[in-house]
């Protein structure tokens, strides 16, 4: 097997360089489980409180679509299971296909690749090491999760069968990202591309299991993530699903293998395009660059948020007519507003689409830093372009291009519930409800644009940070966090709207917090060294 | 310094670090308008640190730089205007053109000469209508330096500008340099291809580790340095060997071989002639040779790789040994340094 040579090798030097990377990542996902586990047995010490919950949730299309059903009220493991499932699949999945495009696309783009590939490695090695790693990463997973929800207190069987369930929607994305890492030519393109597979089999999930008894509830089993929640841990132990994730991950696997054999080194299957041999007059500045640069992006985050609106107006329009007893609609109510029951799930969920905005603006402002790093930023910094007006481009495309998806949300989740409710005047609720998330996403570009002022290395920061607000928000009810550990999050601050009554200041109070932010970030950039 | 209010570079004094590492210790260099000045030094020694303190992209920490009249950090703006700068080690956005990049450099420095631009394109024989990810570092180095020279900029930056290119395209490259200085453009050179900065440059500054060693014209250089004198004898060579600044003398089968220093040429010759010669061949000091007199601290301190090695035996050893050491390094500088010589 020449074309495995080097394999071995290739696999050690990758696991050297995710020495830091892959343990946090593990503990990370190990803490959230063992530490939600604790916090449901304190929550829901006996039956009829998790029976409770369970009904609740099961009659809450809004609950169902985002987090999935509880199996079994009986159990405290799949009522812990309600968040957790869904959180720890996403998150191994998201760890596999990092990995994976980490160590194909992304080694085999910066060249890296071509210098390890001219001595005696094979042409399917590096996919190989590749894979192996990801296999090794969610075994460990697997064994380390079921290893700390058995001693929190769960059954072994139980707690063995939700790690091989995470374990193996992350094996199924990592080998999903091994064969989109064949077809794009670039490493951005492959994890972007593989990220949004997971955020397509998210919502065929939640669209098929917040379906009612006649609908398309087969929808679910058309999703790795779905397989992963129907694995069913404490409320049957379903192994059998396992084989399905290992049957499609090795086709897969088999897929991304005959395309390495078929390519290029460095080529993508679809053939690079040429281009114009002059720009065209509108590309004159760093602003117009940065347009050209960040448009393609943007308009991907739009579609995704446009997507988004449309299924958070349609949730909302079924929500106050399927939540069951009265028991649920006091349940729901207080997790969100005071008023309605809509309200309330609009308020909770319109949160995440500022989310996702601010995950945009880490993006945008992050190309700052991979411009430096890839020093394309000196040649323009020598001509007549000043540090400021450089770095106000991804800044305002951060802020503004944020913004405009919030409004998009708003607008498309707007038209559908006033269409589906027949109720024009909503349209105007939910649009402000979505406008209002702007300064919340917005605090966090400025946290981001003050980092790479500062230490450039800082920017990546930024995913961690938001990753911790939004754990702080979803976890401190349950972890019975204080108060003033909460209000770090800027998200904790955004009116809860539609429905309640609200102030303006909040809002102002952010969008100074912001302005301060990026004109520090801006200064500082003025003034250090640009790394090379 | 002659001449102190119009040069286009002035800086001493310059101090630059990184943590504990000490990338500029002192250094001093001087641009005056109209030439063509070789910036050398080995990898590390400090050039491209200088040409980013020049370009406003770091901040000394001591010394003083000027640049075009203007303070680097100060005034990068304004100043940046009016120079042209082409990096070693060009990187190009993916998913733009060639063209492009081209155009939007020209741009974002305040314009372009079209005509020039696509003559340019033409001589370099460079495709602009390939994406960014499509070029190879030799295309990619070609980019940079059609804008640059497309530019109609009175100062150009060219660090390593060669490095990936071809010799007939390093042969393009120099007749534009020519006809750069030939039109009054002023342009620092920074380089380790002696050849290249032999053929091209009028003045040389040489720096190690971050200081200047050395600067001047190229003909001020070389009399600081030996000349290699080979010649076949009409009768023993009495009393050659103790001529002051004689070194590394040889006598075998009537041909006497040695290294004179070049200021001590003259007495050599009176007396080799007393002699009776019956040939002579004399070379002048390559570049290289000047070069390396500089670096044989770090050759001798056991840094040296195996080509360094070789050559760096060529200034100790004999002037044979230092012909073949120094072909095996670039081949052309020997040619070319008896060309400067003889000007």
């Amino acid at each position: 097997m020449t074309a495995l040579a080097g394999t071995g090798a290739l696999t050690r030097l990758a696991l050297r360089r995710d020495r830091i990377m892959l343990p946090v990542w593990l503990y990370l996902i190990v803490f959230m489980a063992a530490s939600t586990v604790s916090s449901t047995k304190g929550l829901y010490p006996d039956l009829a409180s998790r029976a409770e919950l369970a009904a609740n949730t099961n009659d809450t299309p809004a609950l169902v679509a985002l987090y999935g059903r509880v199996y079994d009220p009986t159990s405290l493991g799949a009522v812990s299971m309600l968040k957790l499932n869904i959180l720890c699949a996403v998150a191994a999945a998201a760890l596999s296909i990092v990995l994976v495009v980490r160590h194909t696309r992304a080694d085999e783009e910066s060249g890296r690749q071509e210098l390890v590939g001219a001595t005696a490695v094979g042409r399917r090695a590096p996919l190989t090491s590749a894979l192996t790693v990801v296999l090794s990463a969610n075994l460990a997973l697997a064994a380390l999760c079921a290893l700390a929800l058995t001693i929190a207190g769960l059954p072994a069987a139980g707690s063995a069968a939700a790690g091989a369930a995470w374990a193996g929607v992350g094996l199924v994305f990592g080998a999903i990202a091994a064969v989109v890492a064949q077809l794009t030519a670039h490493a951005r393109t492959a994890t972007g591309y593989s990220f949004a597979a997971l955020g397509a089999f998210y919502l065929l999930r939640a669209m098929g299991d917040a379906s009612g008894s006649g609908g398309p509830r087969w929808l679910s089993w058309l999703s790795p993530i779905g397989w992963g929640q129907q694995f069913r841990p404490y409320a049957g132990n379903r192994w059998w699903v396992l084989l399905i994730m290992v049957v499609f991950a090795a086709v897969m696997t088999v897929g991304a293998y005959t395309l390495v054999s078929r390519r290029d080194l460095g080529a993508g299957i679809l053939p690079d395009r040429e281009g114009p041999s002059a720009a065209a007059p509108r590309l004159r500045g760093a602003l117009s660059l940065w347009w050209r640069l960040q448009r393609g992006s943007l308009l991907g985050w739009g579609v995704a948020f446009v997507v988004l609106g449309a299924a958070l107006g349609g949730i909302a329009s079924n929500v106050g007519d399927m939540v069951g007893s009265a028991q649920a609609r006091d349940f729901i109510t207080k997790l969100g507003g005071e008023k309605g029951i809509t309200d309330a799930f609009l308020a909770t969920d319109l949160v995440f689409a500022s989310v996702f905005a601010a995950a945009f603006g880490i993006q945008a402002v992050g190309r700052l830093r991979a411009e430096e790093t890839g020093q394309r930023t000196e040649p323009v910094l020598a001509t007549g372009v000043s540090r400021w007006r450089w770095a106000a481009g991804p800044v305002l495309v951060a802020l503004l291009g944020g913004a405009v998806l919030l409004l998009v949300t708003g607008v498309v989740a707007g038209a559908v519930y006033a269409a589906q409710s027949g109720d024009g005047a909503q349209f105007g609720r939910v649009l402000g409800a979505a406008l209002v998330q702007i300064p919340a996403a917005w605090v966090v570009v400025g946290l981001v644009v003050l980092g790479y002022g500062l230490v450039p290395r800082l920017t990546s920061l930024g995913w961690a940070v938001l990753v911790a607000f939004l754990l702080v928000g979803e976890m401190g009810p349950l972890l019975k966090l204080p108060r003033w550990v909460m209000d770090v999050s800027p998200f904790a601050h955004t009116p809860k709207l539609p429905g309640t009554s609200w102030s303006a200041t909040p809002l102002l109070c952010m969008v100074a917090l912001t302005a301060v932010l990026v004109a520090a970030g801006l200064w500082s950039f003025r003034r250090r060294d640009i790394t090379s | 310094m002659l001449g102190g209010m119009n040069e286009v570079i002035s800086v001493s004094g310059l101090v630059k670090t990184f943590g504990r590492t000490r990338a500029l210790d002192g250094l001093d260099l001087t641009v005056r308008p109209g030439e063509v000045h070789g910036f050398l030094g080995p990898n590390g020694a400090g050039k491209s640190t200088t040409i980013r303190v020049l370009l406003g992209l770091l901040r000394a920490d001591a010394g003083t730089a000027r640049l075009l009249g203007g303070d680097p950090w100060r005034d990068a703006t304004a100043l940046h205007r009016r120079l042209a700068y082409v990096p070693g080690d060009v990187t190009l956005w993916p998913n733009l053109s060639g063209g492009e990049v081209i155009d939007l450099l020209g741009r974002l420095r305040g314009g372009l000469d079209p005509r020039r631009r696509d003559e340019l394109l033409q001589r370099f024989e460079l495709d602009p209508k390939k994406k960014g990810r499509a070029y190879s570092k030799g295309n990619r180095q070609k980019v940079a330096l059609v804008a640059a020279l497309a530019s109609d900029a009175e100062l150009l930056i060219l660090d390593e500008p060669t490095s990936g290119l071809d010799p007939l395209m390093e042969e393009v490259f120099q007749e534009c340099v020519r006809a750069e200085r030939g039109s009054g453009r002023t342009v620092l050179l920074s380089s380790h291809i002696l050849s290249e900065v032999e053929a091209l440059c009028d003045r040389v500054t040489i720096i190690r580790k971050g200081r200047t060693v050395e600067t001047g014209t190229l003909s001020e250089l070389r009399h600081l340095t030996r000349t290699s004198i080979r010649a076949e004898l009409a009768g023993p060579p009495d009393g050659l060997a103790d001529l002051p600044g004689v070194h590394d003398p040889e006598f075998r089968d009537g041909t006497f071989k040695c290294e004179v220093e070049t200021a001590r040429l003259d007495a050599l010759l009176r007396r080799l002639t007393e002699i009776g010669v019956r040939a002579l061949t004399s070379q002048p000091p390559t570049l290289e040779e000047l070069f390396l007199r500089h670096y044989q601290d770090d050759l001798n301190g056991g840094r040296a790789s195996a080509e360094d090695g070789g050559a760096g035996s060529a200034s100790g050893g004999g002037p044979a040994a230092g012909g073949s050491g120094s072909s095996g390094g670039s081949g052309s500088s020997g040619g070319s340094g008896a060309k400067a010589g003889s000007r």
